[in-house]
């Protein structure tokens, strides 16, 4: 994809375009609709209903929300430097692990305000671990990170089967689960910290971590456009070469964004482990590493569009939970199609509307009234 | 002793068919340059297009017929976002493989409401286990006729077609011109644009018969191995094959002996459910599933000699203007 010299303004470039791309994939999602025998207009107004209609509703949709900042942001720092991390699935799956042993080793011994920021650093730490091996990999011995980051998932996950079976193992329950921590190693809902203040909202799964989520978007921001290495990241991603020059170390700044990555993929344990499920289990992260890609494509890559992105897929997470529950024939996975098609959508095929609306907006503009075209 | 080794040998046979027919298909789309991620998706919606018309039809003929068509749509998507728009060939991958999961069980539920299912079928509508000629009468005689009697014979259609497939790749790639050209795009699409010959044509024939491979694999999953389509049926296993034709270095029978290598892993990850091994004691299950992913990654790592890659992988052709 290489970058052609715009004559579009930047409203269409960073406005319009993404806006219609993701149009076009609600477009075919409402086909897919139809098609079943559903009617998409029913199914949009119980989306918004089941999403937006109520506090409890928004609770829910902003907890969906806040993993896929998590893994949005995760994306979006590894894509700055032109990385791609898959693997954003495996790294939340270890920061999850790393959060919950944490809790599970000290939450007798130590009181929340230790035991809680030490156990959101295990998660970013175990995170950023499972990311810089593929990092180290590609970085000095040439293997593809795409392709290694997708056998850390599945890695990650066969861990995570070995150490619940034989290791983290509640000996009195059948199911593959560890046994649930003290009140010292949970995050407190927010239905609860509201509380604190006297202010009363209906008790949903969002916790605290959305806090630490939005803390994240700023440190991210500011990192990645104000930072020495945030710049050296964005020269690397748009030219590595150019980079090299510039006396950036490419193999360096492949380990730092990478890192950084996992970190932020990892924090996906501290809302699901810390802050709902409040033990250790299987399959916590329910594809919220996939997610995040479609989050960083429809976000841009801005901490900004990646909150907006976020709300929008808790919504359709939320709601979509509702539409199965209203309309039988819907089921949830409906929500996963969405999500490859506005991967497909506004990440491969995201230069597919350009050139018709380049022409479009030559054509409006050039009109000899407004401004007529110097012909030298 | 012998029973488990002869069954365990069967069981590789059958579980390395679909790794073999969707490593040959990756094989085709990277050796034009085009990186297949979504040789799992495409695989899953072969498998569920496949059981789908088999419930609907009764012919597996039929039914295999739909799953290539379906898993040949999927490619040209692929082809459309990466050839023609030359849109990153990952990012479309991803997204093939993510709707497909979807996609599968939307439409299954839909259907048949069955949660993501579809009906059972009868051994009519599938392709069932078939005994080779001989078998039967060779059955007794020690070494030869067992190997032939319980190992060879007893497979499906599909997994004697995977076995074929093979050497047709091989004599495909290196023996004739389509081979040759098909090479030549994936390391020097420039090369062979300037030869006049269309590096688009190319490539869009390599990604359709990669879909068609997939589409064949699915078909096993879903109405060979099993009676039925479940939703996320593959569990993976496009990316094993992925693995293993990586493993194979973008070769033929190297990437064959991958499969068969991973089919016999998973073949003993299944009977060691459980087991105490003399010595050993008990196996970890998962670390035998994750041993595929363990050897890629090593080799990827250069440890166990480096994996090229085809140059022109990954990158879209720029015809120059």
């Amino acid at each position: 994809m290489s970058a052609r010299p715009s004559q579009l303004p930047r409203w269409i470039e960073i406005g319009l375009l993404p806006i219609l791309n993701v149009l076009l994939a609600l477009m075919v999602a409402g086909l897919i609709l139809w098609t079943i025998g559903a009617d998409p207009f029913d199914a949009i107004v119980i989306l918004v209903k089941g999403a937006f209609g109520s506090g409890y509703a928004w609770g829910y949709t902003l907890y969906y929300a806040t993993s896929f900042i998590f893994t949005g942001l995760a994306v979006a720092v590894a894509f700055h430097a032109g990385l791609f991390n898959i693997g954003g699935e495996g790294q939340a799956v270890l920061g999850g692990l790393g959060a919950g042993a944490m809790a599970l080793a000290f939450d007798d011994i130590l009181p929340a305000p230790v035991l809680v920021p030490l156990a959101i650093l295990a998660s970013a730490v175990f995170g950023a671990a499972w990311a810089i091996v593929p990092a180290y990999l590609q970085a000095y011995r040439g293997s593809h990170i795409v392709i290694t980051t997708i056998m850390f998932n599945f890695l990650a996950s066969s861990l995570m089967v070995f150490l619940l079976v034989d290791v983290f193992r509640d000996p009195g329950q059948m199911s593959t689960q560890s046994r649930t921590f003290t009140e010292a190693a949970t995050l407190p809902e927010m239905a609860t910290v509201f509380s604190w203040v006297g202010i009363k909202i209906p008790s949903t799964p969002l916790n605290l971590s959305l806090v630490w989520a939005l803390i994240c978007c700023v440190l991210v921001t500011v990192f990645i456009w104000r930072s020495r290495l945030g710049y050296e990241i964005r020269a690397t991603g748009l030219s590595p070469r150019a980079a090299i020059y510039a006396g950036i170390k490419p193999a360096h700044v492949t380990l730092i964004a990478m890192a950084i990555s996992g970190a932020l993929a990892g924090s996906v344990g501290v809302n699901e482990i810390l802050g709902v499920q409040h033990r250790l289990l299987l399959e916590f992260v329910a594809g919220a590493g996939f997610t995040g890609i479609a989050v960083a494509l429809m976000g841009r890559n801005h901490p900004f569009g990646i909150v907006l992105a976020s709300i929008l897929f808790g919504a359709l997470y939320q709601g979509g939970a509702e539409i199965a529950f209203e309309i039988p024939t819907i089921t949830r996975e409906m929500i996963i199609t969405i999500q490859g098609l506005i991967i497909l959508f506004s990440g491969a095929l995201a230069y597919m509307n350009r050139p018709w609306v380049e022409r479009l907006y030559l054509r409006l503009t050039a009109s000899p009234v407004t401004e007529a075209p110097v012909h030298g | 002793m012998d029973d488990i080794l002869i069954s365990t040998l069967a069981a590789t046979l059958r579980m390395a068919t679909p790794l073999i027919l969707c490593a040959m298909a990756g094989l085709f789309s990277e050796r034009s340059g085009v990186i297949d991620i979504g040789l799992e998706g495409k695989m899953l919606a072969g498998a569920f297009a496949a059981a789908t018309v088999a419930a609907e039809t009764g012919s597996p003929y039929l039914a295999l017929l739909a799953g290539i068509i379906v898993a040949i749509l999927l490619s040209l998507i692929h082809g459309f976002a990466c050839i023609t728009h030359r849109g990153d060939q990952v990012v479309s991958g991803v997204a093939i493989n993510i709707t497909a999961v979807g996609l599968t069980v939307v439409l299954g539920h839909a259907w048949y409401g069955r949660g993501g299912n579809t009906p059972d079928l009868s051994p009519e509508q599938r392709f069932m286990p078939i005994t080779l000629p001989g078998a039967d009468a060779l059955r007794d005689v020690p070494v030869i006729g067992l190997v032939y009697a319980n190992i060879i014979s007893g497979h499906s259609l599909i997994t004697y077609a995977a076995m074929l497939l093979v050497p047709l790749v091989w004599f495909l790639l290196y023996r004739t011109r389509f081979g040759l050209r098909l090479r030549a795009v994936g390391e020097a699409p420039a090369v062979v644009d300037t030869a006049g010959i269309s590096v688009v044509r190319l490539r869009y024939s390599s990604v359709m018969v990669a879909g068609l491979l997939c589409g064949v694999a699915g078909t096993f999953l879903s109405i060979s191995q099993n009676a039925t389509f479940q939703k996320e049926m593959t569990a993976g296993r496009g990316f094993i094959a992925l693995a293993a034709m990586i493993f194979g270095k973008w070769r033929p029978w190297p990437a064959f002996f991958a499969c068969l290598l991973f089919g016999f892993l998973d073949a003993i990850a299944i009977r060691l459910q459980g087991v105490s091994l003399p010595g050993i004691g008990h196996v970890p299950v998962p670390f035998i599933q994750a041993l595929p992913y363990i050897f890629t990654v090593v080799l990827l790592a250069g440890f166990i000699g480096k994996a090229v890659a085809p140059k022109a992988l990954g990158l879209p052709y720029i015809k120059e203007r």
